[in-house]
Formats: C-alpha cells, sequence, structure tokens
C-alpha cells in the first residue's frame, strides 16, 4: 500500500521533471528558429493580429471597467480623509505597477493562450505538424516561432493599452461621477507617477508575463496528447498554469523592484 | 527489408503492428531503438538535422492518412505551399506547376476550396498533388484507402498506379487493404508484431503456405490469429460473476 504511494509520487515526480526537460528544450529550439522570421515577416504579422488585436476588445472592454471600479473604490475610502483629490494618484498606481499587467497577462492566457494550445495542439492531432516536417517544413520556425515572437510583443502592447484606458475609465468617473477636478485628477497623477519606477517596472513585469504566458500556451500545445481528450486537457492546463505563473511571478517581481 | 527503386512496394500487416511507425522511421522523425535506416545510401538517424531536412526535401514524399492539409490554407496554397518555401520559382511559374499537378489528381476545378469543404477522397487526392509537388523520388503512402468509399478508392489506386509508372517514382504503401494494395504492388511484405513475416510478389504470397498470411489475406474471422481477445474461459467467468453475486 505504502510502496504503491511512494512509487507513484516517485513516478509524478520523474513526469514532472521530465515536463519541465522538454519545455526548457522546446523553448531553446524556438528561440533560435526566430531568426526565420527575418525572412518571413508576413508569418509574424498575421499572428500579431490573431494573437494581438483580436484579444484587443475583451482588454479595453475590462480595462475600461477596471479604472472605473477603482475610482469608485479609491473614492469611497478616501473621502473619508477627505483625501479624495488622491483619487487619480491611487488609481494611476494600482493599474500602472500591478492591474495593468497582471489583468492583460490573466485576460491573455485566457483569450489568446487558450486558442493557441487547442490551435497547435489540433494541428499535432491531425498530423498537420507532422506533414509539414515531411515536407522538409521546420515546424518550429514556421508555426511555432510565429506565434511565440507575436505573443511576447503583443503583451506588452496590450498591457500599455490597458494602462491608458484603465486611467481614462478612472478619470471618467473622477470627473463626472464624483465632481473632482480635471486639472487636479492630471496634476495629481503627474506629481506622483515616476516614468521608471511605476510604468517601465510595469512594463518589464507584462514582458515576463507574456513570454512565460505564451510559451506554456505554446508548448502545451505542441506537447499535448494528439486525442480530443489530451487537447482538452492541455488547453485547460494552459489557462490554469499561466494564470497562476502570472500571478505567482508577479509577487517575485514586486517584491524584487519596490524593495519592499 | 529492401525497398526498390522505381517499384511499388507495399507493407501489408494488421493494425498496430507498426506500419505507420515504419513509416515515421523511414522518414526520420522517430529514431529506432536499434537497427538503421538508409534513404538514397545515407543513413537517416545518422543525419543532422539540416541534412535531414534535405533528404526529406530532395527525395521525400508523404500521404498522411488524414492528408495534413494545412486547414487555414486553400487547396491551391497548399500544393503551392512546398514550392513557395523550396523554389525561388516566380509566382506564374507556381501558378502553371500547381494547376498541372491539380489536374493530374482530377481536382483542378477544386482550387479554390478550403480543405474542410473538401471529402476524405478529395482531400487525400490534394495531398497527393502536394506530396509530388516537388517531384520526390520516393512517396510513401500511409494507409492511402482507408476509410474510403468504392469509388474513391477506385481513383486512388488508379492514381498510385499511374503515377508511379508516370513519373518513375519509389512508392512505398502502407495497408490493410489487401486487394486493392495487392492489385498495384510489385512487392509486398507482411508485417506482424514488428517482424517481417513473408515476402514476395503478390502471386507468390497468394501461394503462401503459412496459415497465417491465408488467414491475413483471406480475411478470415478465426486462424492463428484468434477471434477471442485472451481471457480465461467463458465458464470461469460466469462461475465468478455468480460467486461475487451471492451474499
Amino acid at each position: 500500500m505504502i510502496g504503491d504511494k511512494l512509487q507513484q509520487i516517485g513516478s509524478r515526480t520523474l513526469n514532472r521533471f521530465n515536463r519541465i526537460g522538454r519545455g526548457s528544450l522546446f523553448l531553446w529550439q524556438t528561440i533560435i528558429s526566430l531568426p526565420y522570421m527575418i525572412e518571413r515577416p508576413g508569418l509574424l504579422i498575421r499572428q500579431l493580429y490573431y494573437v494581438g488585436v483580436q484579444t484587443l476588445l475583451i482588454i479595453l472592454v475590462a480595462g475600461l471597467f477596471v479604472g472605473m471600479v477603482l475610482a469608485l473604490q479609491s473614492y469611497i475610502v478616501l473621502v473619508d480623509f477627505g483625501a479624495e483629490d488622491s483619487i487619480s494618484q491611487m488609481v494611476s498606481l494600482s493599474i500602472l505597477r500591478e492591474l495593468g499587467p497582471v489583468f492583460t497577462g490573466l485576460l491573455f492566457a485566457g483569450r489568446a493562450g487558450s486558442a493557441l494550445t487547442a490551435e497547435i495542439g489540433l494541428m499535432k492531432s491531425t498530423e498537420q505538424l507532422s506533414g509539414m516536417e515531411m515536407m522538409a517544413v521546420n515546424p518550429m520556425k514556421y508555426i511555432i516561432g510565429p506565434r511565440f515572437l507575436a505573443g511576447v510583443i503583443a503583451v506588452p502592447m496590450l498591457t500599455s493599452i490597458f494602462m491608458a484606458i484603465s486611467i481614462l475609465g478612472g478619470f471618467f468617473v473622477a470627473t463626472e461621477m464624483l465632481g473632482i477636478y480635471e486639472g487636479v485628477f492630471w496634476s495629481q497623477m503627474q506629481n506622483n507617477v515616476d516614468f521608471y519606477t511605476d510604468l517601465m517596472n510595469g512594463m518589464i513585469k507584462s514582458l515576463v508575463f507574456g513570454f512565460v504566458v505564451v510559451w506554456i500556451a505554446v508548448f502545451e500545445g505542441y506537447d499535448c496528447i494528439p486525442t480530443s481528450e489530451g487537447l482538452g486537457q492541455a488547453t485547460t492546463r494552459t489557462v490554469v498554469h499561466g494564470s497562476l505563473a502570472v500571478l505567482g511571478l508577479d509577487f517575485i517581481l514586486t517584491a524584487l523592484m519596490f524593495n519592499v | 527489408m529492401d525497398i526498390e527503386r522505381g517499384k511499388v512496394t507495399a507493407i501489408m500487416g494488421p493494425s498496430g503492428t507498426g506500419k505507420t511507425t515504419l513509416l515515421k522511421l523511414i522518414g526520420g522523425q522517430i529514431k529506432p531503438d536499434s537497427g538503421s535506416v538508409f534513404v538514397d545510401g545515407k543513413n537517416v538517424h545518422k543525419l543532422s538535422q539540416s541534412a535531414l531536412y534535405d533528404l526529406r526535401r530532395r527525395t521525400m514524399g508523404m500521404l498522411f492518412q488524414s492528408g495534413a492539409l494545412l486547414t487555414d490554407l486553400s487547396v491551391y496554397d497548399n500544393v503551392a505551399f512546398p514550392l513557395r518555401e523550396h523554389t525561388t520559382l516566380p509566382e506564374e511559374a507556381i501558378h502553371h506547376l500547381i494547376l498541372l499537378k491539380l489536374e493530374a489528381v482530377g481536382l483542378r476545378g477544386a482550387r479554390d476550396l478550403m480543405p474542410a469543404e473538401l471529402s476524405g477522397g478529395m482531400a487525400r487526392r490534394v495531398a497527393l498533388a502536394r506530396a509530388i509537388a516537388l517531384d520526390p523520388q520516393m512517396i510513401m503512402f500511409d494507409e492511402p484507402f482507408t476509410g474510403q468509399d468504392p469509388i474513391s478508392m477506385g481513383v486512388l489506386v488508379k492514381l498510385i498506379h499511374d503515377m508511379n509508372h508516370a513519373l518513375g517514382m519509389t512508392s512505398v504503401v502502407v495497408s490493410h487493404d489487401v486487394n486493392e494494395t495487392a492489385s498495384i504492388s510489385d512487392y509486398i511484405y507482411v508485417i506482424s508484431n514488428g517482424k517481417v513475416v513473408q515476402s514476395g510478389a503478390p502471386n507468390e504470397l497468394k501461394q503462401s503456405d503459412s496459415a497465417w498470411v491465408q488467414q491475413f489475406l483471406g480475411g478470415l474471422a478465426d486462424g492463428p490469429v484468434p477471434f477471442h481477445y485472451k481471457a480465461n474461459s467463458l465458464m470461469d467467468d460466469l462461475m465468478e460473476g455468480l460467486k461475487s453475486a451471492k451474499p
């Protein structure tokens, strides 16, 4: 009984390490395939459209509401201290440092990451990847590379759009609903937000999140068991692992960046 | 196992005996635990990745069971894919080549369709046109007849036979459709459990005295390969059920 359990734990651990090894090798092969993009920029642009532009709507809507809610909630707390003029500081710092990169990472994992996994997994199960190999076209160069690079480029861009629209949402609520003066809103923000510590750190976060999420997504697709069940599990894993990775990394990065 | 140049060689055997695995070994997609595969005098599994891709590009074409067409490209672009990837031909020349290849499989009129709009047989014909786009020396067919209606099957049989003769290609057909495969092949290997059981020209095989080969070729339900999956005797199993059902 105990022997069986031990054996199970052992084999699971081995499998886990095996996967980590495969994932790392896969990442290496992906990275060395990237120069191919110089020859075929069309592949990259197409994927930028799929993973970037098509994720734009959910980012815009989510960003707008997050900014609006944040302004309302901040007001409720700040007004007790007579500090409601600081609302823009509250909104912009939360968005730039945390919510922008994290929300975008999570939404990207759910919207584009799952789609990438499903697409690549389906290509694998319908033998399109093998077929490509037999036509002497390396799927790492043709399929994986463009999708990976497109994700890494798209996430920081989506994050900056999320940040902008959130702050505008907060601005709208603060000035139209809560009666804060426009000038106060912007000047408070200008005085209290630092380009490097706040905005740049947020963008670095988003770059890391994008890299990790899209790596998980393309690897899960490429490594999935080519059956309908295996594909479903791989897609779920992309969303779960991708989201957890974003949240876990966010903690680590925040601790490193803001010298707590 | 030897596959002769310019001939149609069939590899037959029941499902799950490693026929497709064999093709993947020849194509260098998986590595053998032991043994070696030589294509055009080169040991496939000792080549560097770029040399392997070079070998595939020059000598091999493969027709997958599912067709393996790229689903986001039209029929025309699917056939164009290897030409655009591997040649520097102007688009005009590619256009003419594609029309000729599609004409050869009888689907010139279907060039603007998407793979999802094709029937299974048509998809395989498009895949065949794509596989011959670069005029490979050898083409491998993975179960080309499985799941085809009689007409599509007849079309595929004719296409494989005609192409082999017209283009002087080497064809390797993996299949368990005995009659269709036997009708076009010059030499047949029958494999079971990863081993060659019998080989020879179609006529020789029909006279084989191996009971197993006779069962396979004749499609008999019982024989050396038993009808029943390995199990305890029926009586024992039934008694077992009675015993456990009793309180």
